[in-house]
Order: structure tokens, then sequence, then C-alpha cells
């Protein structure tokens, strides 16, 4: 379709003309201008929302919301050709089988082998091995190997020794959708662990024998301790409410030596009504600060964010300061669960803040463990109602984390939201279904790429400068300040309205301080050589100076040798480089040359998160806000002081 | 008078300090003519505590038994607690406190007692003279002058005695245009853009009253600084309502009929105790230890406080705009051009010009644009956030013009000489300082009080290399460019380098800062050794040729 405009959201008077493309795969707009032709792509995939508005003189306006927080607003000409849009993007953005999602037509050019490769990246035999298991106390137990005592659990089970086959199977039966209790974490250091399971059915006054024996066998494999919590992460109310359909929670009586404990974590459709509610402040136009804190007040996302912190919290305290194990569950075990095991591991265990740990805990908590990936992120046309941004809020957790410490994660904020956009835009197989028996009945490894190889493979873009191997807070336990901490937790612009770079710092400390210590290794490696020249040529003076006055041609052959020696050299291109220096400062705008640098990584890493990003003005649609200099005073691109920039660099 | 006379207790032993974050301590509590001191009896720990009474905001008393507490809430927004053994010697000591906290007299504050323990290398007082920044503008323009009409301060008592105003008016038209602004404060030369020689002026409301008075002297005055066929733009920082009900007080606007090439626009900034208020109700939330996730957001909301740094970002940024993108000259003024003016302009400068964004720079604006153009620092930094006694002249416009920089120099990391600790030490001795440079209303007072002979200056400590060191960012790189900050409340944040200073953990926070600083400072190491190397490598090689030609 020619001749559509897309429209800036900061400012209604800046629009783009150019034209949409639908592919299979994307939806791409192309700008007209001859100059740039810059294009904006999305993939079918990542929108969540179409909306047709009421048609206007100019034309008919469509509004497509995506899932990672992008909002395009375009504007058709003719009336018939949007509605053809809307149409065929209603199709396309909901597929109903998976061998529609891009991820099988997604070819990345690599062989066979290398796919393998990748897929064996991350490996969780190897993860449980790392924590010390198995040992005198946990086992592997192959009692699940063809699903048959729970589809939605991994072939592969850790639990405790003491734990027989029966005993597995007899507490299964007591818990819904037969999630037993199975271990998620182990810490060597004293033997406490985190357990995962779904809630039992005790509905008023059931027991179960061999439930109760499951966690007496937990709490058996950490001598250490004579008792065991078991956290609830519902709120209360809504566990004694399950209680009437038969499930509900463990009773302290039945039970020998546990400590049962309520955390009120919302349920899914809380939280996604508290995203959509967050959202729609996100896209106010031009709100008051009033507004704003208005708005997020009242979608109550923050506070739900520190609910899933301090469950983490109250857990990881329990495993290391009271050497306590914790069995961990909300109603299915999928959800609230997996956010708080992975937040708790994620401060017990600085392993799993290094970027292959992270993927290894996603890998871990959430694809093992059966999260349904599928129904959460809507990647199949499904029941709206089984969406929710569960492992978005488990992602932000990480992002406040790193606010709060900054020197304490291997990875940065930009590998946080590349991990998010890939959830949702299943170019990747690793997201894919609701659980691992889904995933390998599709043949998932065979037929498509693993993420976790490609960010791997650009891991570069991804760290975090501030982090250092040998620094405290990349040793042992993180313990986030308790109380009062509310201001602790802070609005994320940078997922939340990622798409407007307007309203983000325009200049980037990660960026900056990657690009001087890629430059600091450079120095490194030039140093050494510089050092060795130095040597040879001192010696070789040495040499010189001594047998100077016998053989003046050979002093004379070492001083040629030497000179040319320099010429090979790179001094003069070094200095060139020094010179090239400055321009690594952010200096203003877009297309300053640390933009530049971090677009060009995003493009080699990433081409559809690169394709998307907008050029934005550096100059704020003030006038529109003043009441009498409206309309006079425009706001032009900041293109024109970049290009000083470039000549004052010079 | 003596101090001795308001100390009834000196000392007080066995006295326990609580103070924020971190644990309670046992010592020895002195008062002095103008410290607190506090000082722990452990060997080890060696801590000392010492508070200046100037920076005393309140002092709040409470007893259990015979032991007394002392609550001490200070400007810098620091609570401590003292706990001090036996009813009398409590009472006195807070007593005590109370009336050295609030001495009346300016000449008996500390910056006149004080002696430096540095070696002065620079004076301060004549680090940033008017003559010196004209001598700058001369060298890019000939269109303006020095003017000395004010040197008693007679034709404006909160102007310094040389100001800068266009060439072709004389100090005759001055003396004229002064009566038609409040206060004397006839429009002046604020900035100067290189770039196409826009300008920005700052003035008070023009007198106007009901009956639309006119000047001619004031219209020709800034109708000098247009170019031909040219419009500027007058920025009221009051709204339209407001300004209209300056006119029955004999106050007003420019209108257009008398000023046709100018365009008045009105950017509501507000003034006095509504930010007094702000500040007092942000703090409070800030200092809420119960409070759950909502409520903070709903007190910090209900402070007011990100809103007025909107407003004054937002008025700043229009400014820099119409100057730097609609070449157009500027006048800024509210109605006493003594506060929300002084924002305006300081910001837009640091928006638009890089000097300002240095430290001498930004030094030299402090003192251009705050404390010679009569900012009365005296009079609005009396109190801060704790202060119940209601006095209507506080209000913290120096803070918040403070923190809209700090809002810039977040969004523009590199972009800035000085960090985050640079803008929180001039807080500090905004309010309580043991020196000289932020007493007084206006360069009046100051010359009456002698300050440049009796007190030392601020800029004299600072600018020694040993104190510069903890406020350079070591991020900076010179950027020329004009910094356009997003005003958008996604891009606004609470500055807790101030507000959470005494209540969030900082230690995770420092150790980051350290860590850039290592990773910049080995950066520069080794680049200093590879140019050492190169340089001895160069020289070899000559000496080789040398002999060569030997």
């Amino acid at each position: 379709v020619e001749n559509v405009r897309l429209l800036d959201r900061v400012s209604s008077r800046k629009a783009a003309l150019g034209t949409l493309y639908l592919t299979a795969t994307h939806v791409i707009f192309v700008e007209n201008a001859s100059d740039t032709r810059k294009e904006t792509w999305v993939l079918h995939s990542q929108i969540s929302s179409i909306e047709k508005q009421a048609t206007t003189a100019t034309g008919c306006p469509l509004l497509i919301r995506c899932k990672n927080f992008q909002v395009i607003q375009l504007i058709i000409p003719q009336e018939r050709d949007c509605h053809d849009v809307y149409i065929s993007l209603i199709r396309l953005a909901r597929p109903v089988k998976y061998e529609e999602l891009y991820c099988f037509s997604f070819n990345p050019k690599l062989d066979k082998e290398e796919r393998e490769q990748g897929w064996k990246l991350v490996d969780l035999n190897e993860e449980y091995n790392r924590m010390g298991i198995p040992n005198d106390y946990w086992q592997i137990s192959d009692v699940n190997r063809d699903y048959g005592v729970c589809d939605s659990y991994p072939t592969e089970v850790y639990v405790p020794k003491s734990a027989t086959a029966h005993i597995i199977v007899g507490s299964s039966k007591f818990r819904s959708r037969r999630r037993f209790p199975a271990l998620s974490y182990y810490c060597k250091d004293n033997n406490a662990s985190i357990c995962r399971s779904s809630q039992p059915l005790s509905g008023f006054s059931a027991r179960c024998l061999e439930d109760e024996q499951m966690l007496q066998a937990i709490r058996k494999a950490n001598p250490g301790s004579d008792f065991l919590y078991v956290v609830d992460t519902r709120p209360k109310l809504n566990a004694m409410a399950n209680r009437a359909a038969g499930k509900g929670y463990e009773n302290e009586d039945n039970y020998s030596n546990i400590k049962f404990q309520f955390i009120g974590i919302e349920n899914i459709h809380v939280m996604r009504n508290s995203l959509q509610k967050m959202l729609e402040v996100c896209e106010l136009k031009s709100p008051s600060m009033s507004d704003f804190l208005w708005g997020l007040e009242n979608s109550g996302w923050l506070k739900h964010i520190k609910a899933i912190m301090d469950a983490g919290i109250f857990i990881a305290k329990a495993v290391a300061e009271e050497g306590v194990s914790v069995l961990v569950h909300c109603s299915d075990g999928w959800d609230r669960t997996a956010q708080v095991c992975s937040v708790a591991s994620l401060l017990l265990d600085p392993y799993y803040r290094t970027m292959k740990g992270f993927m290894v805990l996603i890998e871990k908590d959430w694809i093992s463990f059966g999260h349904k990936f599928n129904h959460r992120y809507g990647n199949l046309d499904g029941d709206p109602k089984e969406i929710s941004p569960v492992i978005d809020q488990f992602i932000e957790c990480v992002w406040q984390l790193m606010e709060q410490f900054p020197c304490a994660f291997e990875f940065n904020e930009r590998f946080l939201i590349h991990v998010q956009h890939h959830i949702y835009s299943c170019q990747f197989g690793n997201f894919l279904c609701n659980s691992q028996k889904e995933r390998r009945e599709l043949k998932i490894q065979e037929r498509t790429y693993s993420l976790w190889a490609h960010l791997w493979k650009n891991r570069a873009d991804y760290l975090n400068p501030l982090h250092r191997s040998n620094h405290s807070q990349t040793q042992r336990t993180l313990y986030p300040q308790m109380a009062p901490c509310n201001f602790l937790y802070k609005f994320w612009s940078g997922m939340y309205n990622r798409f407007e770079k307007g309203l983000h710092p325009r200049q980037s400390v990660t960026d900056y301080l990657m690009a001087v210590k890629e430059e600091t290794q450079q120095l490194e490696e030039e140093l050494e050589v510089l050092g060795e020249r130095l040597a040879n040529l001192q010696k070789m003076q040495l040499n010189g100076n001594k047998i100077q006055s016998k053989q003046q041609d050979r002093s004379k052959q070492l001083g040629l040798s030497a000179s040319t020696n320099s010429l090979a050299n790179t001094p003069q291109e070094y200095g060139s480089d020094l010179k090239s220096f400055p321009s690594r400062s952010p200096s203003q705008g877009d297309e300053d040359s640390a933009l530049i640098l971090t677009q060009d990584n995003l493009k080699s890493s990433d081409p559809d998160l690169s394709a998307n990003s907008d050029q934005e003005s550096g100059v704020e649609d003030l006038s529109c806000r003043s009441p009498s200099g409206g309309g006079c005073l425009h706001s032009e691109d900041s293109g024109k002081d970049s290009d000083e920039a470039v000549c004052l660099a010079v | 008078m003596e101090f001795a006379e308001l100390i009834k207790t000196p000392r007080a032993d066995n006295a326990v300090l609580h103070g924020p974050r971190c644990p309670a301590v046992r010592g020895t509590l002195c008062l002095t003519g103008h410290h607190l001191i506090f000082s722990s009896r452990r060997k080890e720990g060696g801590e000392e505590l010492w508070l200046l009474h100037a920076n005393i905001d309140c002092v709040e008393k409470r007893f259990v038994g015979s032991l007394g507490t002392i609550v001490i809430k200070c400007k810098d927004l620091r609570i401590i607690q003292l706990d001090i053994p036996g009813m009398e010697e409590c009472l006195n000591i807070a007593s005590s406190i109370e009336a050295l906290s609030t001495l009346d007299s300016i000449t008996l504050m500390y910056p006149f007692f004080y002696r430096p323990m540095f070696e002065v290398v620079e004076d301060g007082w004549r680090s940033y003279l008017p003559e010196q920044e004209f001598e700058l503008l001369s060298l890019v323009t000939d269109e303006w002058r020095l003017s000395c009409a004010n040197k008693d301060f007679s034709v404006c008592p909160t102007y310094p005695p040389i100001v800068i105003v266009p060439k072709c008016i004389d100090d005759e038209a001055l003396r004229k245009v002064a009566l038609f602004r409040y206060g004397g404060r006839f429009p002046v030369l604020s900035y100067y853009h290189k770039k196409n020689g826009m300008v920005m002026m700052r003035s008070s409301q023009p007198l106007t009253g009901t009956n639309g008075r006119r000047c001619k002297e004031d219209e020709k005055l800034i109708n000098a600084t247009l170019r031909p066929g040219k419009r500027g733009y007058i920025i009221d920082t009051r709204s339209l309502n407001v300004a209209q009900q300056a006119r029955a007080k004999g106050g007003g606007f420019e209108q257009e009929v008398y000023y046709p090439q100018w365009r008045r626009i009105h950017k509501c900034i507000e003034r006095f105790n509504i930010l007094q208020e702000s500040l007092i109700k942000l703090v409070e939330a800030c200092n809420d230890q119960s409070h759950n996730m909502d409520r903070w957001l709903s007190k910090l909301e209900a402070s007011n406080w990100l809103t007025h740094i909107k407003e004054i970002l937002t008025a700043a940024c229009l400014a820099a705009q119409c100057i730097d993108r609609e070449g157009a000259s500027v006048l800024v003024h509210g109605s006493d051009g003594t506060d929300s003016t002084l924002q305006v302009t300081s910001l837009a400068q640091i928006i638009l010009d890089p000097r300002c964004r240095t430290i001498r720079g930004f030094e030299a604006l402090v003192v251009r644009e705050w404390l010679q153009a009569g900012h009365p620092f005296q009079l609005r930094c009396a109190q801060s956030a704790y202060s119940n006694t209601k006095q209507k002249w506080e209000a913290p416009v120096f803070l918040l013009f403070l923190d809209c920089v700090w809002q810039i120099l977040r969004q523009f990391p590199c972009s800035f000489e000085f960090n985050e600790q640079f803008l929180i030490m001039l807080f500090e001795h905004a309010y309580a300082s043991q020196f000289g440079t932020f007493l007084g209303n206006n360069e009046n007072e100051r010359s009456k009080l002698k300050l440049t002979q009796k007190t030392m200056s601020l800029w004299s400590w600072v600018n020694r290399s040993e104190e510069l060191a903890r406020f350079k960012n070591p991020l900076f790189e010179a950027n020329s460019l004009v910094i356009w900050p997003s005003v958008a409340p996604q891009s606004l944040q609470l500055w807790e380098g101030v507000f959470l200073r005494w209540n969030r953990p900082s230690k995770f926070l420092d150790e980051a800062q350290e860590e850039v600083l290592n990773i910049i400072n080995y950066n520069r190491e080794l680049q200093a050794k590879v140019n050492a190397l190169r340089r001895q490598l160069a020289e070899l090689e000559t000496d080789d040729r040398m002999q060569e030609n030997l």
C-alpha cells in the first residue's frame, strides 16, 4: 500500500510518508524520503492488537500495538486498503498452527552441526552437576521418563534420594496437574534447597501419606535443619477459596515440621490488567507529571513487582541465612512459582547473574518446568484470558536488581530487552509450546534454532562494563534492602517506552564504558607490542654501541632495520585511532557515533530489532504546550546539530 | 555578644548518637560557638561529627524518665538523634543549639570566623568578575557595553554595580527604564548565543499598572537587541492570569501595542510558599518509613516537586529553543526577576552553552545568574524542609535549579565536567557554609558586609585540585552542541542523591562509581604508558639514525 503515513507518537505533526508492505512474516514500512529510506519492520508474532479507528479527512487510521511495547500508528488513504490490511494482519498475527511461526522459516544460514551445537549450549544436567547433584541426598529420577507421571514436567527430575517412585507417584496424585515437589535449586554450602510443586489437593481435610513423606524426604535431605518452609505465593484468600474446589494448601498439623507461609502475589488476570493500565499511562500524549504518577500508582504494577521481589528475598534469606529448605508453590506451580524460584536463585547464586547462568536459569525454572509460553504470550491464537506478562515481570525484577546492584550482573539492560523481545518474536524455538513434551513432539530442536546460541555469539554487545568477576557484588548472595524500600522500585522506561528514544538518556554510560574498555584492550595489546619492540631495539642498540667502533656497517644495518620496522608498525595509524577516539563520545541526538555504534551492534545481532529503531528529535515538542506560542515554533530534527557534531569533531 | 552566653552546657559525656544508616555510638558531645561536635570515645572508630549550627533546621526534644533525646533535623535533610543522660543537661543543650542555630546577625555567622586550613592559590572572590565575562563577550560582538550606572546601587538595589546593556542605550535611558521595571530591574544581557548572535535578556515585570503605562526607553532598550525585521519572544514565567492580576498592584506585562515586534509567551512557574510546601511534603514522603508502594507514589505525586521540575525545565527549553531554533532573541521575566526568571535563564544557558557544563563555567554561571543577579539567598535558604516556623520568604528556588541541572546531567551523563557530588555540595553550601559566598541577598548587601575581605570564597576552596578531583565526572567528553533534555514524565526522576541520600543504601551505587573511575583511570594510565613508550621508541630510532649518520 502506498502513500501511507506513519505518525510520530510524541508529536502528531511529524509524520513520515512511505509504503507499507505485508510479507509472510513481517509488516514493513519504508519511508519515501530518498536520503534515508528508513525501514520499520514488525514481526507478525509481535503484534498484540490492531485497532481500526474512525476514518478522518486525511485517511483511515490503523493502530498496531506490539508485545514488545511498540505502538505504530498508520494512516492509510483508502478505507478499502485499510480494511484489507486490517483483515490480513488479524489473520497473520494470530497463527493457529506452530508451523506458521517465524522460527520454522527463519534461517540464519547456519549448518546442521552449528544448529545442534547451539542447542547444546545450555545443558540442565550439567547445571545440576554444577550445584553438586547427584549427591548423598539428591538424585535424578526417571519416574517421569515418558511424561507418565506429569506431562508438564521434564523427563529428568531431581528428587530426594529417600523419595521412592511410590512416594513420588503418590504425591503427584495429591497435587494439581500432578506437579509433585521437585528440586529447583540446591545450595551445596549448607544443603538447603528450593523445591517447587503445585498446590496440594487438600480441600478441607484430605491428606496424602505419600505427599507428607515427600515433604519429609525434602526436609531430611537437609540434615542441618529440623524444619521446612512451605511458601504459598498466593494471597491467603485465593488459597482458601481453592479449598472449596478440592485444592488448597498444606495443613501444618498434617506435615511434620513444616512452617507454612503465604506471600500474596496476585494471579495472572490481575497482572494482565495491571500491565494494561500501565501501558495506557505510557501511551498518554504529553501527560502531566501527576497524570503519569497517578496512572503508574493506579496500575499497581510496581507493587506487584515488589511482591515478587519480596517473596524471592524471603526464600533467599531462608536458604542462605537460616539454612532451611523451602518448598514453593502457587496454584499450578508454573507462573508465580517460576518467578519466585528464579528470583531467589538469582539472589543466592552469582552464577545466575552471568550471561550463561541467566540462560540456564530461564531454561531451568521456566522452560523445563513447563511454564506455558504459548498460552501466556499468545504465540498461537488462543484464549486471551490465558495471556499474562509473567516472565516480563521476572525480567523486570532482574532489571530492578541491576539498578540496585550495578556491578552484580555480567549482562546489561540490552540483554534483558532482547530476551524479552524474543520470548514474543517466535524467531527461535526455545520458547515455543507449553511444555517439554510438546516441544519434543514438534521436534523443535531439529527444525528451529536456539536463541541462546544467537545471544552468546553476540555476547560482546550484552556485557555490563561494570561487572568484574572478583568484585564483591559478584560474590555470594545479594541482599536487597527490605524496608523502607518502596522508592527503590522504579518505572522501567527502557522497556515500556523503549521505542520512544526521545524519552531516554541521550548518552549511554554503558555504551561509553564499553567503548572505553574496548579501547583499553587495544591499548594493552599495543603496549605489549611496543614493549617488545623497545626491548629489542635497546638490546640491539646496546650491542650496536659495543661493537660500533668495530662494525660500523652492522650498526648501520641495525638502524635501518629498526627504522623499517617502525614504518611497518602502527604508531601513525594508532595516532589516527586516537584522533577518532573522541567520536566514541555519545555527543548528541541519534546520529552521533555512539548510537550508530549501538545500532550497528543491533544490526549485526538482530536485524529485526535495529530496523525498528526510530530516529528521534532531541527537541521536545514544547511549543504545543505553550498557550500562545503554539504553531509558530516548530521543532526540527536534531540532524542539524549532528552535522555540526561531525564538523566539530574533525 | 559572646557565644558563651548562649552555651548553657558546653559538654555532655556519655551521649549516644544515632545517625542515619549507621549503628548508634556512645561518646562526648561538645558545643562551640558554631559547631556541634560529637566524638566517640572508642579509639578505633575515631569518628567525629562536626555539624555547623547554621545547618540545623529544627531541634526537637523528648524525655523518657531522666534520659533526654534531642532530634536534630538538618538543612541538608539529614536527621540525627542524640540521647543525653540528665534532664537538665539535655534541656540546656537543646536550647543552646536552638539559640545558636538561629542567630540573627549575619556577622556572627561562621564564615566571619572561619580561617582556612589550606593555602589559597586563587582568590575565589576575584575568579568571576563581570569585566572578565564582558571581555569574552567583546571578542565576538561589539553591540554591547558595560554600564556602571548602578555603581552605588542607586538605580537598582538588587543589581550588581556593573551590568551589560546594549551599546546604543545610555545610562540616562537606563535610569528611566529602571523606574518602569519592578525593583528597578531593567533588562540586562544574560546570555549571548555565539552561533547566531541571538541574546537572552532578563528583567523584572514592567510597571504598566491598570492604565497601561508605557515607557519609550524600555521599548527602545529591548528593541535594540533585535535584528532588523526580526521578532523576539518575551517569556513571562507567570500564567496570563497571574500577570493580569499583577496589574492591579502596579505591575503587569508588555502590551502588544507597544511591543509589536515581541511575542509574549506565558509559562507558569510556581514560587515562594508553594515551592516551600512542595519541598516539605517531598521530604516528609522520603522519610516516611511505613508506607507501601502505592502510598509512596501518591505522596511523591502529591508533593508536586517533579511537576515543578517539569515546568521549570520546559520553560528553559522553550527559551533555548527560541534562541537556537527560531533564531530569535528572548527576554525573560516573572514578577521580581529574582527567582523563576533566574531558573529559566541559567538552565537555558546550560542547554545552549557548552561552557556552562564545565566546572569553572558552571561556577561562573552561578556567580553571574544567581549571586550577582540578586537571588536573595539569605532569605530563600534561611530554612529548609523541616522548618516549622512560617516565614514567607523561604523557597527552594536554587535547589530546584540544581535538581533540574541534575536531570539534564542524568540524560547527558557524558556532557558535564562535574558530577552529582558537585551539585550536592552547592546545595549544602547554599544553606550552610563556612564560606561567605552565599551570604547576603545581593551584591549591595555583600559589599556592605565586606565579605570579600572578611570571609573566604567557596570558589577559593573548590577550585583547588585536591577538591576538584572529587567533583569531576570521569565520563566527561567536551560536547560543543546544544543538548535538548526530555521533559516527559518518564524522563524525570526523583533526585535520590539529595532526597534519599540519608535513607537509601548507597554502598552498591558508590561501588559502581568507583568501578567507573577504575575503568577510566586504567584506560588513561595505559594511554600514558603507550605514549611514553612511543616517544621512547621514536627517540631511540632517531639516536640510531644519528649514529648512522656519524
